[in-house]
């Protein structure tokens, strides 16, 4: 692959991530009020996405082929259980990294 | 003299603190860029254009797509719409970002560009650390995490393949960042319907369309169901707090 053909690939997808980041604001910029519609959305959108990003996470996960996502719900009870216990997000972070990756290199391989 | 000592004083302490906070995304993007490095080395993309892509593109998962786009030789409309369909999420964070963002001043464009999945979970809640001024605590943390990426991916590129430490799963740090920012929002209210709309939505629509393309079915639900269910969610949110 030449380089004017990659730089050309680079700027595209550039472009596009960077239309998808501004455009709602781009939308409503200049409105001194913003919508009431968007204030409703912007209150309860981030519950619901934080719930679709860890769904997002846990996509490729398979059920039915071994080792049926043990690794993943192990390591997420660990992150929910620790969190809710010491509200400490570096603590559960990481104890539930460094368990998942025990799961999946020594335990489930 | 005494004034910059102070000011000096407070600028260490936010930075202590974003570092501190953003430590899990450092984890996770260094691990995760080190990785894309190696693999647009093995496609035959340089240093030079891999450090370019992380710092431009900015979008973990698209660059990894890109890279086997870029190999596969894909025209500039197979890009764009490919961009499209995986970033197409991002439309949500700008949504909800409008209002915490509104005065932002002259790094405002700054923040929007480097609104990743992290640094939204790290600014969305908009729990900025008692005492610390909110733009200035936005723009440390967004450009610390996108120096992560960038630093991650030239790693990569420059020496992946001498690292001998098996970092097999390392990335499940953002999934366990996303998890405990879930938890704590969670806890922050009472009226779940907007978390269990976000969820279920999702699963049912990873389940009917697949893991390549549910997040835009999803996105879609999650509209709907929070716009039909305004007036029930409102209501639910006046009775808890009145």
């Amino acid at each position: 692959m030449d380089n004017k053909t990659l730089l050309i690939g680079i700027a595209v997808v550039a472009f596009v991530t960077a239309l998808l980041r501004f455009l709602p604001f781009l939308i409503f910029r200049g409105k001194k009020q913003t919508p009431k519609i968007m204030l409703y959305l912007g209150k309860v959108l981030p519950f619901a996405i934080m719930g679709m990003l860890v769904v997002f996470c846990f996509k490729n996960v398979s059920l039915v082929q071994a080792p049926h996502g043990i690794p993943e719900l192990i390591a997420a009870v660990v992150v929910v259980l620790l969190h809710l216990w010491k509200k400490n997000t570096l603590l559960s972070i990481t104890v539930g990294t460094i368990c998942y990756m025990v799961c999946v290199q020594y335990a489930f391989v | 003299m005494h004034g910059t000592l102070f000011l000096e004083k407070r600028m260490k302490k936010l930075l202590k603190t974003v570092f501190v906070r953003t430590l899990p995304v450092m984890a996770g993007y260094l691990a995760l860029g080190i990785g894309f490095g190696i693999l647009a080395k093995s496609n035959g993309i340089g240093v030079l254009a891999v450090a370019a892509m992380s710092l431009f593109i900015y979008a973990g998962s698209m660059q990894f797509v890109a890279v086997g786009l870029f190999a596969g030789g894909a025209s500039v409309l197979t890009l764009a719409l490919t961009t499209l369909m995986v970033n197409a999420r991002h439309l949500f964070y700008g949504i909800s970002m409008i209002e915490p963002y509104k005065d932002m001043g002259k790094i405002k464009p700054y923040l929007i560009y480097g609104l990743t999945d992290e640094t939204y979970a790290l600014v969305c809640t908009g729990d900025v650390p008692e005492g610390f001024d909110k733009r200035r605590y936005s723009f440390f943390v967004t450009l610390f995490n996108h120096f992560y990426w960038v630093t991650g991916s030239v790693l990569g590129a420059l020496i992946g393949s001498f690292i001998t430490f098996d970092t097999t799963g390392i990335d499940f740090a953002m999934t366990a960042l996303f998890i405990t920012v879930f938890v704590e929002q969670w806890k922050s209210t009472n009226n779940h319907a907007p978390a269990l709309i976000g969820v279920l939505s999702s699963v049912v629509c990873l389940l009917v369309f697949g893991a390549d393309s549910f997040l835009i079915p999803a996105m879609l639900c999650i509209c709907v169901l929070l716009l039909t269910g305004k007036n029930r969610i409102e209501s639910r949110e006046g009775r808890v707090n009145g």
